[in-house]
């Protein structure tokens, strides 16, 4: 656990990628089999459940750290991470070990099964013998919340450089729903065949286009729409159909609907698509989708008021064959051809090709996007293989311009992880009358600079203070950004935001002037 | 029965003696606990400091009416009898007591409880009231062993020497700069010094307190010859084209807050010490414990807070007025 300790230390203490990969190569390289293992999995968002929730551990670290509960809420407010706060606060370990890695998971597991008080007999017994970097980790491993600075691209090119192996056959192996508990190294790493029916291709993401002049000769491109649901894989392989989101989850049996299909497709096929709530000839919005997924299962009345179907959008595994090396063009058509054999009643449909000739057509389909429930453009350059991961040139997205209002900030809170100690999340409000109203939370979208001038403001201003969250007087005006708006009978404004996010702090507007609440009801009915 | 010290809008003020601790406004007479621009500031009338602290005040105030007083000494301002003890917060840093009619009041200024080799080491002292920082008045803060820190500068500025990279250093120009002097091993390379830093230890070195021997970068430093060297210098240089000229080079920042994870990486540093001249929350503890004080002032940092966990163990507890604070608590640590 020490080497895994340094390893983390290593990563999160630099924002060169150059220096992270190193320092995880080097690691993957000499660790042992199943410590590389569970070191690929935690990278990979692989986590061990939660053994305990984050409500008892406050209460036994504050035990076993012999200080109040409201101590360690102030002290958590401040480091704005728990597992860290706990490993501080506790007296130092009065035992040595060094346990490796696997050990400590397997421990953690076990406890998990265990009542209890033999349960906190364990964890104490954890705490008072790990320094303060592995004990920090084991917390952050109990409150199954680990999370490492270094993203999936950059693990695989560790990977890659410890192995030996090709970055995008390491991509494939890493897909799918692997555990240390189904898999060895070996067979995971080194096997030559694979043998995970279930297992998705990589996903192509496109980067955002700035300036349509920038794709050269209009006639190289496809044209599509983005569409606004969730970005998946359909595979049909021996008699068994798998849905996979772009994230890696398998939600197969939270889109039951999309099980026919498995009847009209040809074995050993993969689609790359978007699940949409859709009804009739067109997708309902992001909101009606989102019901259905945070559900394991799907009650019957939600799957007639938002059936779902797959938007197609490209073909990635055609009997069987990985035909992602081919030119965009002719897998549109393979795609075209699956589709045109399926029954219109069937949830496929070919994402259709919005013609253009010019970059002005382009940029006239791109503002029709709201009205057709889209979030923009997608363009493919029709010579272009199906990459892995995101790449600059052969493939943009376009999006339309997000909705922007000027509001008001009237809480703020302390952020976390790099931000805690300074101001980053805050509340505004839009006038209504001569009152303000709470409408929506955002806490990106600022520079540090502007956060650390924003975060010296509230210090001196605050009115108030809730626990971690400091009222303010309604002075500092921003423009906030979002995707969407919906109906939310929940909120007291009544609506809800999309992706809301700073867009910029107008110094310019005093708190007089920014938007009304009848403004946002005029663009729900216009966008909703 | 009157306080013996009030709190005003220019800063802590005696009544009984008419004489002001540590304010930021002109006023006529000033007792200073220690040469930190947030507690040292111009324009007083006249100023009263330890003889070990006072160079460095008159080299940061330049042309001042200062009179010196050594640890322990008892002098009588008005009704009020004065004396300064040690803080161990940087070399000469004091406590200040004021006694009036038999009620005892210490104002602590900054101090650390830990002895560090270069400050005289605090000393408790007993009071009625005792008005102290909390800069660091959460309990995550607990520093680690001198020792163990020691072998962690010298084992980060070894490796980057031995890569040929440079060592930057960023810590505050009076105390900690010193501090981190005694903890090098000179050993592994020159130490050498931005300029803000050298005159400070000029002012020390003057005064005869030893120092190790540094060299101050300047114009035309022949640096390829002292490529792996330590370059010490104030927090903010590494980020400033100043510190272009080391070419490749690996940043530490030696602090406080450098136990908060966020913080460390916020700062966007290769390394964080743990190196603080402010009292951990068991040294703010113990410190007040020691006391015997059954009224505590709070001021500095995680006040409402500290505030609360003294009254929960019988303290009459209390904040300084946060009109009254002179900094708010924040990551670049109260000097
Ligand atoms: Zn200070
Ligand atoms: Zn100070």
């Amino acid at each position: 656990m020490k080497r895994f300790a340094e390893l983390y230390a290593a990563i999160d203490g630099t924002t060169r990628t150059n220096e992270k990969i190193a320092a995880l190569a080097a690691y993957l390289a000499e660790a042992p089999p199943e410590d590389r293992l569970w070191t690929v999995a935690l990278f990979s968002g692989r986590r061990p459940r939660r053994t305990i929730t984050a409500t008892t551990l406050r209460e036994w670290a504050a035990e076993r750290a012999g200080l109040p509960l409201w101590l360690l809420e102030e002290s958590y407010a401040v480091a704005g991470d728990l597992a860290e706060t706990i490993a501080l606060i506790l007296p130092p370990p009065t035992r040595e070990s060094d346990h490796s890695l696997t050990h400590w998971i397997t421990h953690v597991r076990h406890l998990a099964t265990l009542d209890e008080v033999t349960r906190k007999v364990g964890i104490f017994a954890a705490w008072d013998s790990l320094a303060l970097p592995e004990r920090f980790l084991l917390t952050k491993l109990l409150t199954g919340g680990f999370r490492v600075g270094i993203s999936q691209t950059l693990t695989i090119r560790a990977l890659s450089q410890a192995t030996g192996q090709p970055v995008t056959d390491l991509t494939h192996r890493l897909m799918g729903n692997w555990t240390p508990d189904k898999t060895t190294w070996d067979m995971l790493i080194d096997a030559k065949t694979q043998t995970d029916l279930s297992q998705p291709y990589p996903f192509y993401l496109a980067y955002a286009l700035e300036d349509p002049t920038d794709l050269g000769d209009p006639a190289q491109w496809f044209a599509e729409r983005k569409w606004d649901g969730i970005r998946g894989q359909f595979i049909l392989r021996d008699q068994t159909h798998h849905v996979w989101s772009r994230g890696e989850d398998l939600i197969t049996n939270r889109f039951p609907e999309l099980a026919q299909l498995a009847d009209y497709l040809p074995q050993g096929t993969v689609i790359d698509g978007e699940i949409l709530a859709f009804d009739a000839n067109r997708p309902l919005p992001f909101a009606d989708l989102q019901k259905r997924i945070g559900r394991k299962t799907v009650p019957k009345k939600l799957l007639t008021e938002a059936p779902v179907i797959l938007m197609a959008y490209d073909l990635l595994e055609n009997h069987g064959q990985d035909i992602r090396p081919l030119p965009f063009a002719i897998r549109r058509e393979r795609l075209n051809t699956l589709c045109a054999a399926i029954p219109p009643s069937a949830p496929l449909r070919l994402s259709p090709a919005v013609p253009f000739t010019t970059t002005v057509d382009l940029a006239r389909e791109r503002s029709a996007s709201r009205d057709l429930g889209a979030e923009g453009l997608m363009l493919k350059r029709l010579d272009s293989p199906y990459l892995t991961g995101r790449k600059r040139g052969d493939w943009w997205k376009w999006k339309v311009d997000p909705l922007t209002v000027d509001a008001v900030m009237i809480y703020a809170q302390a952020g976390h992880g790099r931000r805690a100690n300074l101001y980053t999340d805050y509340t505004f409000a839009v006038r209504d009358g001569n009152a303000l109203v709470p409408f929506t939370k955002a806490y990106s979208g600022l520079t540090d600079a502007e956060f650390t001038e924003i975060t010296n403001w509230v210090r001196k201003n605050t009115l108030q203070r809730f626990g971690p969250v400091r009222q303010v007087p309604p002075e500092l005006v921003f423009e906030i950004a979002f995707e969407g708006i919906r109906a939310s009978p929940r909120h007291k404004s009544g609506i809800a935001l999309r992706f809301p996010r700073m867009a910029r702090w107008r110094h310019d507007k005093p708190s007089s002037e920014i938007n009304t609440l009848d403004d946002l009801r005029q663009l729900l009915k216009i966008q909703g | 029965m009157a306080d013996v010290l009030t709190f005003t809008d220019r800063g802590i003020y005696c009544p009984a003696g008419e004489f002001h601790i540590d304010p930021w406004c002109p006023v006529a007479r000033a007792l200073l606990t220690h040469g930190h621009s947030d507690h040292a500031r111009p324009g007083m009338d006249s100023y009263l400091s330890t003889d070990i602290a006072a160079p460095v005040i008159r080299y940061r105030l330049g042309d001042i009416r200062i009179d010196t007083i050594r640890y322990g000494e008892v002098r009588q301002i008005g009704g009020a009898q004065i004396s300064f003890h040690p803080a161990g917060h940087v070399p000469g840093s004091a406590q200040i007591r004021v006694e009036v009619a038999g009620q005892v009041w210490v104002v602590s200024g900054d101090y650390k409880t830990e002895a560090d080799g270069l400050s005289t080491p605090f000393e408790p002292v007993r009071c009625h009231v005792f008005i102290s920082e909390c800069t660091f008045g959460l309990p995550m803060f607990r520093w680690p062993a001198q020792d163990a820190l020691r072998d962690q500068i010298n084992r980060w500025w070894a490796a980057n020497a031995a890569d040929g990279r440079f060592s930057l250093l960023g810590s505050y120009a009076l105390g900690k700069a010193q501090r981190l002097l005694t903890l090098l091993d000179p050993t592994i390379g020159p130490i050498l010094t931005h300029g803000a830093i050298e005159a400070t230890n000029a002012v020390l070195r003057a005064q005869g307190i030893t120092l190790p021997p540094t060299e101050q970068v300047v114009q035309g430093t022949d640096l390829k010859s002292r490529t792996g060297a330590l370059i010490l210098c104030p927090p903010g240089a590494p980020a400033t084209p100043w510190a272009n000229r080391f070419g490749s080079s690996s940043t530490a920042y030696a602090s406080g807050w450098m136990t908060l994870r966020g913080i460390r990486r916020r700062r966007g540093a290769d390394m964080g010490f743990v190196l603080s001249d402010h009292a951990d929350w068991e040294g703010l503890n113990s410190a007040i414990r020691a006391t015997g004080a059954e009224r505590v002032y709070v001021t500095h940092g995680y006040t409402a807070t500290y505030r609360r966990w003294l009254e929960e163990h019988g303290y009459d507890a209390r904040i300084v007025s946060t009109a009254f604070e002179g900094e708010a608590a924040d990551p670049t640590e109260s000097a």
